[in-house]
């Protein structure tokens, strides 16, 4: 953060209307969070808890030929331990998303025989203390063989390369061909066909300051696990779970309050919980676990790195895109925890804000001896969208055209909306020219010029570089079946309860298992419109309990949803108990019609006649205590439960065509940088953020997105990596080499919103929140813009721009 | 070996472990979970606290080394359950999101204010600079400082 750092937000033309929804209601979890009382799973205690460590191994490769825990289960106050042949009798390998060769990996939640990434769990030693169970490891012994590793996606394939899993028989774990419109004729009437031979994205993830970890207590009378976890997907834990475990999904509970941030990195926790819930269940206690920083580094959710090669861009002299061909390899690491997804995912945004109609796509997807990939905010989204930006600003480079124009002559416009991409999406809405004017606006553009001749003056080199996201949000899950044609995921859902309980409460339980997002707030909001009630009425529960009935198959935090699918089902659940009120207060006035009445003041009212006022307390009061009575056709019970599920149709697996995800949100980005050409060194002295997710229910919520995404977006490309040496060790293990910006790292910033509220949700809303690709590429291209040079890799720190330069 | 320490007003003795960090003294030993831990290397700030008026990492201090000490961790900072004028400016700037830096970021920020009560901008960036933040990108939680500061 610069000294003059200011943040301003651009008038946004929100309609003037009553009511909570989109205002700025400051949020109710804040007050527990600010006061230390929040409840994060590490602060969850229970008698006679074992502390739970895991011996990793230490080579990226390697037979393990033997393993002997006497020694660690000999010392006083260590409670057990649990081995991979332990897992492989207990459990069935996970359920494989890929289709083959990906699909005949069999993948345990312990080291089996072979360890495959340096940091994979091979043991689980569990003792009294944290420190007790650390040390005790220490005493684990184990044998390797250790095995040539494979760390570069680009080598897994060669006919020498070491292969991870002999199942595979090979490192391919998934690939496809992905072709819409017509290339040849694309090509044929192209003017110029722009080459380039290879971009890559880079491997990062968003680090939440809080690790994975778990509480888990085996209930042994019912044979039931209670999982306390930050895992932020409990839907997709259970569905990998269950049949691992070889038990029903009512044998796993899972409960959240309060998560450290997710950011997608804490969906494929499965593996470490099922180690928890065996040994729960072996040592006759609760589990405690919780990864240290460099645990989670070395083996948690790192985002996918995928090279984009052989690319060529179809293009007439005056910047039309016509289309483009590449090929996408990406590198999956050791085992497919939530891959081959992403192989799929990119495709929602197949041609990012663009009108080309002629695109091919050929994804290969390998195994690497590196930590397994997952989720990470943006997912597969973000390296495609970086992709499809650098090509706009190589073409434009190419052809000496303005970056600005060739966007805005190939932007879909506002006026083709909805509009139906080559593959069968279909944007909502959004007007990406207003929101490019409002962010260059937001940075002075037309300033630049002069701008840039006085930092040459002082020998410094000055750039502004454009980066766009569509974040699309509430998946079809149909697109996995592009994957693989046998699995049977389709469409979405998620739940909301909402009662009306014996005093009066209005009481709103959740599915989603929010992780700083506001959902208590936002959902307060929606429930206090439609009740026409005050807010502080509204009580929504914190966290998520699947013993509450409140969750659907895909229940979670993941995949900016919320807007949508979440309150969506608020909404759905709140208009049931608006009507169950009314059918009550008619009843109870004796025959009165629902449009005689109306809600208002916390209770019901006969409109005519004001002074016939029944409190929300005494309709809670009626119906839950005091019934005798009413009449026997009465189907009232005030505990609403309501499913909302998204509009959709399973995509076609032949010609992979259909609508991929129900929203379309933007972020379009704009990043003026300025560099020390001696040395490499560049600050962002500029920065603007424009959001458009439609309908904001809480701005300031949607704006701490915005910003938070930013944040991430400028760590990433100047700092953060995932790097390894060519023998499989990564080198940067924990916070001193991995650097997360900090206070002073941060730039001036600027944000501005436009609201295009969405045609296909009930609240006009769009799920948003991982836009921060846009700002990976922004800076990127304000490199490229500045240097001359053209930027091929997502990653740029000062070195690599020192690098460029000579 | 035998610790004494005060922690917000309560003197707490207990038989620790020589090897044993402050931070999880705190959290295991005396239930004050309140402090975070995010990054066991002392960059990451989530487990600040004050001891005897200074603001230390409680991951970089043994429990035995505070022996004696008088310690300020969050749940102490506000009195009768009300905010603090702090505090209320997190909740008006967004500040926090999932809340898990927060209560490292409000002890550094409480330890910057007792010292400079007027704090620069850049002042005020630099205190923050030993908590890292990954939800907000620190815009609102400086905002909110710079409300207080006087």
């Amino acid at each position: 953060m610069t000294e003059d750092s200011t943040t301003t937000v651009a008038p946004a033309p929100v309609e003037v209307q009553k009511g909570w929804a989109g205002q700025s209601v400051k949020r109710r979890e804040d007050k527990r969070l600010l006061q230390g009382e929040g409840v994060f799973v590490d602060d969850i205690k229970r008698h006679g808890m074992g502390y739970l460590h895991f011996v990793r191994s230490p080579y990226a490769h390697a037979h393990i030929t033997r393993i002997d825990v006497s020694a660690a289960e000999a010392v006083d106050g260590v409670y057990g331990t649990l081995t991979g042949e332990e897992v492989a009798a207990l459990t069935d390998p996970f359920f494989q998303i890929s289709s083959a060769p990906g699909a005949n990996i069999k993948d345990y939640s312990l080291a089996l025989g072979k360890v495959r990434f340096v940091g994979e769990p091979v043991v689980a030693v569990v003792a009294e203390t944290r420190e007790l169970a650390r040390d005790a490891s220490e005493l684990v012994e184990v044998d390797y063989e250790p095995l040539a590793a494979v760390v570069d996606a680009r080598h897994a394939q060669d006919a020498d390369a070491p292969v991870l899993h002999d199942d595979a028989e090979g490192n391919l774990m998934w690939t496809g061909l992905y072709s819409w419109g017509d290339l040849d004729a694309a090509f044929a009437e192209a003017d110029r066909v722009i080459e380039i031979p290879e971009l890559h994205f880079h491997r990062f993830n968003s680090t939440p300051l809080e690790c994975d970890g778990a509480l888990v207590e085996f209930n042994r009378g019912v044979e039931q696990w209670t999982i306390h976890t930050n895992n932020q997907f409990p839907g997709f834990a259970a569905i990998m779970m269950g049949p691992a475990m070889k038990v029903g999904l009512d044998k796993l509970r899972f409960v959240t309050q309060d998560i450290g941030g997710g950011f997608g990195n804490k969906i494929t926790s499965h593996p470490q919980l099922v180690v928890c819930c065996l040994l729960a269940r072996k040592l006759n206690r609760p589990i405690q676990w919780t990864e240290w920083r460099t645990d989670f580094h070395l083996s948690m959710s790192h985002g996918n790195e995928r090279w984009f090669r052989d690319t060529k861009v179809a293009v007439k002299d005056d910047g039309t895109l016509l289309g483009f061909r590449t090929k996408a390899l990406d590198d999956a690491g050791a085992w497919l925890r939530y891959e081959p997804l992403g192989g799929v995912i990119w495709a929602q945004v197949t041609p990012g804000m663009y009108r080309w109609r002629h695109i091919e796509l050929d994804f290969t997807q390998v195994a690497t001896n590196k930590a397994p990939v997952s989720p990470n905010r943006g997912y597969s989204r973000m390296q495609h969208l970086w992709f499809t930006e650098r090509v706009i600003d190589i073409v434009a480079k190419e052809l000496d055209l303005d970056p600005v124009e060739v966007r805005k002559k190939n932007y879909i416009r506002a006026e083709d909306m909805p509009y139906e991409t080559p593959n069968g999406c279909v944007y909502d809405s959004g007007d990406y020219a207003r929101m490019l004017d409002l962010a260059l606006e937001l940075i002075d553009y037309d300033a630049m010029a002069g701008r840039k001749a006085a930092a040459k003056e002082q020998g410094k080199l000055l750039g502004v570089g454009i980066g766009s996201t569509l974040d699309s949000g509430t998946n079809n899950f149909g697109q996995s079946r592009l994957i693989n044609p046998e699995l049977q995921f389709s469409g979405n859902n998620e739940v909301a309860t909402v009662k009306l309980d014996i005093f009066g409460e209005i009481v709103v339980t959740l599915g989603t298992t929010p992780q700083g997002q506001g959902h208590e707030t936002t959902a307060a909001q929606v429930v206090a419109d439609i009740l026409n009630c005050a807010l502080e009425d509204v009580h929504v529960r914190a966290g998520h309990d699947s013993y509450w009935n409140s969750h659907a198959g895909f229940s979670g935090t993941y995949a900016s949803q919320f807007a949508v699918t979440g309150l969506s089902a608020v909404k759905g659940a709140t208009e049931m108990l608006r009507d169950e009120i009314f059918k009550l207060a008619g009843a109870v006035f004796g025959g009165v019609p629902a449009e005689a009445l109306e809600l208002a003041d916390g209770g019901i009212r006969i409109k005519e006649n004001p002074d016939a006022f029944l409190p929300f307390m005494a309709c809670g009061a009626i119906i839950n205590a005091n019934n005798a009575g009413l009449p026997e056709d009465l189907d009232v019970t005030l505990n609403c439960r309501y499913v909302y599920r998204p509009p959709f149709e399973v995509p076609d697996v032949e010609t992979k065509f259909g609508n991929l995800t129900l929203t379309y949100a933007a972020q379009l980005h704009v990043a003026v940088v300025e560099i020390d050409p001696e040395t490499g060194y560049y600050e962002i002295v500029d920065y603007a953020a424009v959001d458009d997710c439609g309908k904001r229910i809480n701005p300031q919520i949607v704006e701490g997105q915005v910003m938070g995404a930013t944040a991430q977006a400028i760590g990433a490309v100047i700092h953060e990596t995932y790097e390894y040496d060519e023998d499989g060790n990564l080198l940067t293990p924990n916070f001193y080499d991995y650097h997360v910006p900090h206070a002073l790292d941060m730039p001036p910033l600027a944000t501005g919103a436009i609201e295009s509220p969405s045609p296909f949700t009930p609240l006009g809303t769009k799920g948003m929140g991982e836009g921060g690709g846009a700002g990976i590429h922004a800076v990127c291209a304000a490199i490229q813009d500045a240097t001359g040079v053209v930027v091929t890799d997502s990653h740029n720190p000062y070195r690599r721009v020192w690098e460029m330069l000579r | 070996m035998d610790v004494s320490v005060t922690v917000n007003g309560t003197t707490y003795a207990r038989d620790v472990e020589p090897r044993k960090l402050l931070i999880h003294f705190l959290r295991d030993d005396l239930d004050l979970t309140g402090s975070h831990i995010g990054c066991d290397t002392g960059n990451c700030g989530a487990c600040s606290v004050i001891v005897d008026g200074v603001l230390v990492k409680s991951c970089m201090l043994l429990a035995v080394q505070a022996d004696g000490a008088s310690i300020e961790t969050v749940e102490g900072i506000s009195e009768n359950g009300e905010l603090t004028p702090l505090q209320q400016s997190f909740n008006e700037h967004h500040a926090l999101q999932c809340g898990y830096c927060t209560p490292g970021m409000l002890m550094s920020a409480t330890a910057l204010l007792r010292d400079n009560a007027s704090p620069s901008d850049a002042e005020i960036k630099k205190a923050l600079q030993g908590n890292i933040c990954r939800c907000t990108g620190y815009w609102n939680i400086f905002e909110a400082v710079k409300a207080v500061a006087k």
